[in-house]
């Protein structure tokens, strides 16, 4: 099974983890517009290639954070970042 | 039906000689070698239409524009070989009992040409029209089985909700005792739906469009797609016009590029700088040793991810849904063989000694909705037929039709209408969710 680093828990097996997606920045619901919106909804990155990914470590610290994963072979690069930007939440 | 004149005639209105039973005779007594099904031919630098992806939509696609709209002038081009995606990784579940009426329609259309195709294509698909039950294991999933029942009898789809005793009937080795760890409380049961054989689904298409002139090219690859005019970068994007693809066997020049690829299809459309939103992931299926004839139906459940059906050979095919992560990989993994095979066991007790012969994975190309990306882009002559998730191979014939139809005629057809790229950033989803999401 796909061992994900998680910042806070160490490696853990994904089925322990939530997979977000695509990590990128949600515009600011006061001022954005219906297609930009929609843009950061649906518009994802889909690279077979190093890809910033959000997860959610829901069975563990219950944390968001940051990884770069390759979505052809799953390797990870860089130390996780804690929090992710998808939603705000930290 | 067959009329008898052309059970007889040796060759089609092409030349190509006929598959019969006599020609099967005669090829058993005399230990010829079988003609090859499509021609090779070598590689033009121009077409009217170049269509990514050897499949069932790609070929359907060539197919139909030869035969409905007379355009013949057409290349197929495959990286791998015809048939080597999708298109050869699916269960081969055929069924039109969606939720919404238009998802009805389209399949339901599907399935009419899927019944008319041994005859219309004269190759044996081995289509069984043997029921397709959909299981619910709980009261919101016998709620949705309901709804989808009575959409579908309002557009005449034998569709309709059965209780575990009349489940028990169809299927003896079902477990619907109250006792299982998921009770099975109902099914939604689809007569009409049942299997194919997907590989001579794909040899049949390409076969008749080879009659017609359509040119196959396997071993293509495609490396760029050219665009001038476009506003993004090289001239690409939204404004271009396609001129032809690089491909690794030299530049092909065209008007019109349809991408019919899974898979890939976000990377191919990101060449002529169309950007979809979609997300790949792999859908893991498995194939246990064939044992005598016992699995009468196609038996899907929702809620364990799983769908199983029983070849003629005997063997048991299981698919799983989704993975849960984006993946280009098509390797599969342990855990998700197990836990297919520990879900098919909660249905079929019965099979636990059966042995599994091997597994693999397709790849999935995900939308937001749930439904295909269909139809023209905002690069002038790039078009697209992608996004089919986890139900592209039902909806290969009616989805060549369509796109036939919108390439000849540059107009979206009304049955696909719904599926244009333009939805995603007007908000217009469609809500096929329910009924695409995972039963097959």
């Amino acid at each position: 099974m796909l061992l994900v680093p998680c910042p806070n828990c160490g490696p853990r097996n994904s089925s322990d983890l939530r997979y977000v997606g695509e990590s990128h920045k949600r515009p600011d619901p006061a001022t954005t517009t219906p297609e930009e919106w929609r843009t950061y909804l649906y518009m994802h990155k889909n690279p077979a290639d190093w890809m910033m990914e959000t997860w959610y470590c829901s069975s563990g610290c219950r944390r968001f954070f940051t990884i770069e994963r390759h979505t052809a072979t799953s390797e990870f690069r860089n130390p996780p970042l804690p929090g992710g930007k998808r939603g705000g939440r930290a | 039906m067959p009329s008898v004149t052309n059970m007889l005639r040796d060759k089609n209105q092409h030349g190509q000689r006929r598959y019969s039973a006599f020609g099967l005779l005669r090829k058993g007594l005399s230990n010829q070698p079988w003609p090859r099904v499509w021609r090779e031919v070598p590689l033009k630098d121009s077409y009217d239409v170049v269509i990514i992806g050897g499949g069932v939509h790609g070929l359907a696609t060539a197919y139909y524009l030869a035969v409905n709209h007379g355009i013949t002038n057409v290349a197929v081009v495959d990286k791998a070989y015809l048939g080597s995606g999708g298109s050869g990784r699916n269960t081969a579940i055929v069924r039109s009992n969606y939720l919404t009426p238009e998802g009805v329609a389209f399949y339901d259309r599907s399935l009419t040409l899927y019944n008319s195709m041994a005859d219309d294509l004269n190759i044996n698909v081995m289509f069984s029209e043997r029921g397709h039950l959909t299981l619910a294991h709980n009261d919101s999933s016998l709620r949705t089985m309901h709804w989808r029942a009575e959409v579908n009898k309002l557009q005449d789809i034998d569709s309709s909700v059965i209780d575990p005793a009349e489940i028990k009937k169809i299927v003896p080795s079902l477990d619907v005792t109250s006792e299982a760890r998921y009770p099975i409380l109902g099914a939604l049961y689809h007569p009409p739906g049942g299997i194919i054989r997907h590989d001579a689904v794909v040899w049949g298409y390409a076969r008749a469009a080879d009659a017609y002139g359509v040119e196959m090219h396997q071993k293509t690859e495609v490396l760029d797609i050219l665009v001038e005019g476009g506003e993004g970068r090289d001239g690409k994007g939204a404004g271009g016009q396609v001129t032809g693809v690089m491909t690794n066997r030299g530049k092909i020049s065209a008007p019109i590029v349809v991408n019919c690829t899974a898979g890939w299809a976000s990377l191919i459309s990101d060449m002529a700088g169309v950007d979809l939103p979609i997300s790949t992931r792999p859908l893991q299926a498995a194939v246990t040793e064939p044992v005598k004839v016992f699995l009468p139906a196609v038996v899907v459940s929702g809620s364990l991810h799983t769908y199983v059906s029983q070849t003629d050979r005997g063997e048991l095919v299981f698919g799983a849904a989704v993975d849960p992560y984006n993946n280009y990989s098509i390797r599969g993994s342990l855990e998700f063989t197990e836990g297919l095979a520990g879900h098919v066991m909660e249905l079929m007790p019965g099979i636990s000694r059966m042995k599994l012969l091997r597994q693999w994975a397709g790849l999935c190309d995900m939308t937001p909705d749930y439904s295909p990306i269909m139809g023209a882009t905002p690069v002038e002559g790039f078009l697209c037929d992608v996004g089919w998730g986890t139900y592209g191979f039902k909806a290969g014939p009616v989805s060549g039709e369509a796109m036939a139809e919108c390439i000849a005629t540059e107009k979206m057809p009304a049955i696909i209408a719904a599926f244009g790229l333009e939805r995603f950033a007007k908000g217009d989803l469609v809500g096929e969710k329910g009924a695409a999401a995972v039963g097959h």
